[in-house]
């Protein structure tokens, strides 16, 4: 966790829902991929719910959103993020 | 799912045959063509889906990708004509994929069970009706009926009827409890015999239920040491086995003479099967998925796989007293007056700590008995660690322990006493004191005794009470260290100094119920918050949450915990070790493809049957 982070800096969190197929080694390299994005502050998969939660900075959060979704399209192609 | 089952039974069907033609007389069938083909019509029926994502990964740049590693060794052995294991390691690949899937379904399956607790619907009162509706919709205030059998579903109080209700699912205790009237329900109860009605104190959202859920769906979120280790060595484990495998399939034909190039192929192609890591990554998360949800079972909120790890290496436990390892149920047990009546010294002392809702001020409130008339008190003015002074009836009343009254300068006695005392000055002048005492809960001292079972070097107690009452306590159950007369502020020194006293990889759990010390369950590595029923604040500060309010449950967790990092390590050992094993022997060439294949599927479906293991905690 990074608790360093820029300080003043307003996040918010957004919760989806990884549907269909995903196996354990595919949530890992998406969660790993997620947290390398510019503006996002932490994101977790969490491979047993299949739930995924994005911190982000507030302005930055739809072009987070947008390049989340490639990630999983690449990583995971059988993988959709719905909103939770 | 079905379909992929299907699939794999149909191709293993044509394996077979294709095996058994071998051996029959029809020489037309018997040729190399026809059972090549067989065996082609399987690799496309079993493997055909792996097949075009792999064509699709390697547009996307992606040469790691499991389903290519698997085309390239199955399509790579058919080309080197070892058509059986090509399509085997297909056909296994396969099965191992599905028993995976079924693995989290039925593990995703058996903890949503686990966690029935949520209602469906609630009945709410509107005018003389009732109206079944969401729980969402209802609002604080609100009337709702609940009949025998319903969940409850709001957190409320019960303004009319009696009933048994059922807390297991939220306590892990199976003994009902009885609710009448004024008593407060929670939501995920279950009543069992009549009808209540109950108004509704919090909205869904805030209810116990949801806070449950909430809390246990999301713990998997927070990742464990071993759970990150596990993907970090996946990064690297699988492009090194796959490098590895082109250098063994090129150099060594190069260089030594007389080597055949099939032959090394053979080895590298043995290699790619072993380089999935799959096994390791999915059985880590799933044996703490377990844990927590067993955990669960047991009335034990684990709020992350990162804390249930920590609590295996608790070295040092502190605990708070009062609530924790004492029932924090205060009785008056004497008054001493000085110069006033009994009746009266008890009436000024119930007043002027009527705006506390520590324990010792309810059991005041409780002997006193009457109604307290808010408007014959001004000016209160708590003083942390002290106690009260307020202004009653125009007369100055300071109620606290001995640091009170030398703080205004007040003489007072100072006898040993087996409690609490709280020493009372009217208008600066000494009145007496009075006597409330808590009582030892009954399994706190086989919690100590259980604790120091299991390696737990030290047990230590933190109390604002004083050293004579503390003492006590800690002699009956046989705690290490007391640190008694504390101010809220002192526990969080304490805590500090106690960290200097642990090994560099142990860890500190801090025992409280979640009143007053939030801070000190917050500093330390493991905050563990008893009584967690109905305590907004203690759920909210704890890592763990232990639902009912014995101490032994620590004891309970802590096995859990070891268990599944237990499970979690065999699991690494296992599956590494297999694999290493496979791979070095592939590389000289003395095993063959079928034993990768066992080190890939074989060793996936074992972890993840031992990662089973972790959801049973009956016997713990």
């Amino acid at each position: 966790m990074r608790n360093d982070y820029k300080l003043g800096v307003i996040t918010m969190k957004k919760k989806f829902i990884l549907e269909g197929a995903i196996c354990a080694n595919c949530a890992a390299k998406i969660e790993m991929a997620i947290n390398k994005l510019d503006g996002v502050k932490e994101a977790t998969v969490n491979f047993m719910t299949r739930k995924m939660v994005v911190e982000g900075e507030d302005e930055k959060m739809s072009s987070i959103i947008q390049a989340a979704e490639k990630i999983v399209k690449d990583i995971e192609p059988g993988a959709t993020m719905k909103k939770a | 799912m079905k379909k992929r089952l299907w699939r794999i039974i149909i191709g293993a069907v044509l394996i077979a045959t294709a095996l058994a033609i071998k051996n029959i007389k029809i020489e037309w069938l018997k040729t190399e063509w026809c059972i090549a083909a067989l065996y082609l019509l399987s690799y496309i029926i079993v493997g055909g889906d792996v097949v075009v994502r792999a064509i699709r990964n390697i547009f996307r740049g992606k040469v790691f990708d499991e389903n290519f590693l698997m085309t390239v060794a199955t399509i790579g052995a058919m080309i080197i004509a070892e058509y059986p294991e090509g399509v085997a390691v297909m056909l296994f690949y396969q099965v191992g994929e599905l028993f995976q899937s079924y693995a989290v379904d039925k593990s995703r399956k058996s903890i949503s069970d686990l966690m029935d607790i949520r209602p469906d619907y609630a009945n709410v009162k509107r005018g003389n009706e009732l109206v079944k509706v969401d729980p969402d919709e209802v609002r604080v205030g609100d009337i709702i009926v609940i009949k025998a059998g319903e969940k409850v579903p709001l957190d409320g109080r019960v303004i009319d009827g009696n009933s048994m209700v059922d807390t297991s699912s939220l306590t892990g205790e199976s003994v009902p409890r009885e609710v009448e009237a004024g008593s407060e329900v929670l939501s995920g109860c279950i009543n069992i015999n009549g009808v209540i009605s109950v108004e509704v104190t919090k909205e869904y959202e805030e209810s116990t239920v949801s806070k449950i859920l909430d809390l246990v769906e999301n713990a998997s979120s927070k990742k464990s040491h071993s759970e990150r280790f596990i993907t970090k060595f996946a990064m690297y484990y699988t492009p090194i086995v796959v490098i590895i495998a082109v250098l063994l399939a090129i150099i060594p034909p190069i260089l030594i003479k007389d080597a055949s190039f099939s032959g090394w192929i053979y080895r590298a192609l043995s290699f790619l099967v072993v380089s999935c890591p799959c096994a390791l990554v999915i059985s880590i998360p799933l044996s703490f998925f377990g844990g927590i949800g067993g955990a669960s079972r047991k009335g034990i909120l684990v709020k992350g796989s990162n804390h249930l790890e920590a609590l295996a290496k608790a070295e040092i436990i502190v605990f708070d007293k009062t609530g924790t390892l004492t029932k924090g149920i205060f009785n008056v047990r004497e008054i001493h007056p000085e110069g006033i009546s009994k009746e009266e010294l008890l009436e000024l002392t119930a007043y002027a700590e009527s705006y506390s809702n520590h324990p010792i001020s309810n059991s005041l409130r409780r002997a006193y008995g009457k109604e307290i008339d808010g408007e014959r008190i001004t000016d209160v003015e708590e003083i942390s660690g002290h106690g009260v002074i307020a202004m009653i009836d125009e007369k100055k009343v300071a109620a606290g322990n001995v640091k009170l009254m030398e703080k205004l300068n007040i003489p007072c006695s100072n006898d040993e006493v087996d409690g609490t005392v709280i020493h009372v000055a009217i208008d600066s002048l000494y009145a007496g004191y009075i006597v409330i005492a808590d009582e030892i809960k009954a399994d706190s001292a086989y919690a100590i005794k259980e604790l120091k079972k299991s390696n737990i070097k030290q047990t230590v107690m933190l109390t604002g009470d004083t050293k004579n009452v503390a003492s006590k306590v800690a002699n009956a159950l046989g705690i290490d260290k007391v640190y008694s007369e504390l101010l809220p502020g002192d526990k969080v020194e304490k805590m500090e100094e106690l960290f200097s006293q642990k090994s560099a990889k142990g860890k500190i759990a801090f025992v409280g119920d979640g009143i007053n010390d939030a801070p000190v369950l917050a500093c330390a590595d493991i905050g563990i918050a008893m009584g967690g029923l109905g305590s907004d604040a203690a759920i909210e500060a704890a890592d763990i949450v232990i639902m009912t309010d014995e101490p032994s449950k620590i004891t309970t967790a802590m096995r859990v915990s070891k268990k599944t990092l237990g499970i979690a390590y065999q699991n690494i050992m296992l599956a590494i070790g297999i694999k290493f094993i496979v791979l070095v022997l592939s590389a000289l060439g003395v095993t063959n493809m079928w034993m990768a294949i066992f080190a890939d599927v074989g060793v996936t479906i074992i972890a993840v049957l031992n990662s089973f293991r972790a959801l049973n905690v009956k016997n713990l």
